[in-house]
C-alpha cells in the first residue's frame, strides 16, 4: 500500500510539472521532467538496440517535443509517462524508417467516435496508473520478463521466442495473459472507484 | 454509418502495434481499423499505459553531462523535424477512407487508381514498407477464387461486406487468415465490397480450375 501511495505521489508530481510547463512555460519544471525521464529514456532506447550517441540525440528530440507539445498533453487521457513513452516510440520509428508510423487522426471526420465520453477524471487516471505500477510488480516473473522484452527490445514476438528458447505460442500466450491481467486490474480498480 | 466492428485484430497484433515493433504495412491496416473501432483504440491506449508504467519503473542510466544544456538551448528553436507529410487532396464531410489510409492513397476513395486483375476484382497497390498492401474492390455478389496463404493476410472492410466460413464482415471488421485457412470469400450482394489487405506472402489459388491463375497473381 505504501509503495502504491508513493507511485501515486510520483504520478501526481509529474502531472503537476507537466501542467506548469504547458501553462507557464516553466523551465524549472521542465528541468525536473528531464531529470526524471532522460535516464529512463536512455535505458529504453539502448535496450531497443540504439547506439549511445543516437540514443542521446533521440532523447534530445523527445524532450524538445515534450516542451513544444506540452499543451496537447491531456491529463484526463493518460499519465505523463504514457505520453512520453508514445513520443519516444514514434521518434524511434521515425529514425528507423524515415517515415511516420501509421496512426489515427483524432480529428478525422471518418473516425468512429468513442461510445461514451472516453475521458476520465484526472484523479481516476492517476489512480489507475498507480494501480498499474503495483500490478506490474505483482506479475509472475516469466510474464514480466517477456513483457519487458516486448516493450523495450524492439523484437518481434518470434525473435523473443528464439532468444528465450520458447515456442512462439508460449510467448504469445504469456504476453496475452500479462496484458489481460494488467488491463483487468486497471479496469477492476476503476469499477471499484466509481460504484 | 457508425457500425461498430465485431471482428478485431488479436491482442498479440495490437500489442506489436502499441510497442512499435509491427512493420509499416501491417501497421497501416491495424491503424485504419483503430479509426473505425473505439474498442481496439481503448485496448491500445491501455497497452500504451503499460509502456508508460514500464518506463517509469525503469532504474534508468546516466546521460552525458552536456545533454541537459543541449536540450535547453534547443527549447527556443524549432521543434524536431518530422517526416514529410504526405500530400492529400481535400475531402468531403464524410470520407469513406479514414486516416491514416487516406494519406497513403492521397485522397478519398475517388483517388484510387484501380486495375482489373480477374473478372469481378479490381485492385490497387498501396506504397508501403514491410509487406504488400493493396486495395481491393470486389463486385457485388461475386465470389473470390478459393485460396490459402503462405503467410499472414489481414483484410479490413471499408465499404460493403463479405462472408466466408468464419463469418460476415462489414465496415471496420478485421479478418486475419494464416496458411491453415483455405477460404472463399463472397461479397455481399447489396453493393461492391471495398477492402484493404496486407499480405506477407503471395496468395495461392486452390480451387480446381483456378490453379492455372497462380502465376498471374501478384503478392
Amino acid at each position: 500500500m505504501t509503495a502504491q501511495r508513493t507511485d501515486q505521489a510520483e504520478i501526481e508530481r509529474l502531472n503537476d510539472l507537466m501542467s506548469r510547463v504547458a501553462r507557464q512555460r516553466d523551465r524549472q519544471a521542465f528541468v525536473a521532467l528531464f531529470h526524471h525521464f532522460a535516464p529512463r529514456l536512455k535505458s529504453f532506447l539502448l535496450r531497443a538496440g540504439m547506439e549511445a550517441g543516437a540514443a542521446e540525440e533521440t532523447i534530445q528530440d523527445v524532450m524538445v517535443t515534450v516542451w513544444h507539445r506540452a499543451e496537447s498533453f491531456d491529463p484526463a487521457q493518460a499519465a505523463v509517462s504514457t505520453w512520453v513513452f508514445a513520443i519516444a516510440r514514434n521518434r524511434r520509428i521515425d529514425r528507423l524508417r524515415r517515415d511516420a508510423r501509421p496512426a489515427i487522426d483524432p480529428n478525422d471526420p471518418a473516425l468512429v467516435p468513442d461510445e461514451a465520453d472516453g475521458s476520465m477524471e484526472t484523479m481516476l487516471v492517476e489512480e489507475r496508473a498507480a494501480e498499474l505500477h503495483r500490478a506490474i510488480r505483482s506479475l509472475p516473473p516469466e510474464q514480466a520478463d517477456l513483457l519487458r522484452m516486448a516493450y523495450f527490445e524492439d523484437k518481434a514476438h518470434s525473435a523473443i521466442a528464439a532468444e528465450r528458447q520458447l515456442p512462439l505460442g508460449t510467448v504469445k500466450s504469456r504476453l496475452r495473459l500479462a496484458v489481460a491481467r494488467l488491463r483487468k486490474l486497471m479496469a477492476g480498480n476503476l469499477e471499484g472507484e466509481t460504484v | 454509418m457508425t457500425h461498430t466492428p465485431n471482428h478485431h485484430p488479436d491482442s498479440d497484433l495490437l500489442l506489436s502495434y502499441a510497442t512499435g515493433t509491427l512493420a509499416q504495412a501491417p501497421s497501416l491496416v491495424v491503424a485504419t481499423h483503430l479509426a473505425l473501432c473505439p474498442h481496439c483504440r481503448a485496448e491500445v491506449a491501455g497497452m500504451e499505459a503499460i509502456g508508460g508504467a514500464l518506463l517509469s519503473a525503469d532504474a534508468g542510466m546516466a546521460v552525458s553531462d552536456g545533454l541537459l544544456s543541449n536540450v535547453l538551448t534547443r527549447l527556443d528553436g524549432p521543434p524536431p523535424v518530422q517526416p514529410p507529410r504526405r500530400r492529400l487532396a481535400p475531402v468531403g464531410p464524410a470520407p469513406v477512407l479514414p486516416e491514416p489510409l487516406r494519406s497513403y492513397i492521397g485522397g478519398d476513395i475517388d483517388h484510387i487508381r484501380w486495375r482489373r486483375t480477374i473478372p469481378g476484382l479490381h485492385e490497387a497497390d498501396v506504397k508501403c514498407s514491410g509487406g504488400a498492401v493493396r486495395m481491393m474492390r470486389i463486385r457485388s455478389g461475386m465470389g473470390m477464387p478459393q485460396h490459402t496463404h503462405r503467410g499472414d493476410e489481414f483484410t479490413l472492410v471499408l465499404a460493403g461486406g463479405f462472408s466466408d466460413d468464419t463469418g460476415h464482415y462489414l465496415r471496420g471488421d478485421f479478418a486475419a487468415t494464416d496458411p491453415s485457412v483455405d477460404h472463399r470469400p463472397i461479397a455481399d450482394d447489396d453493393g461492391d465490397c471495398i477492402c484493404i489487405a496486407f499480405t506477407d506472402a503471395p496468395l495461392r489459388l486452390t480451387g480446381r480450375f483456378l490453379r492455372w491463375l497462380n502465376p498471374l497473381m501478384r503478392t
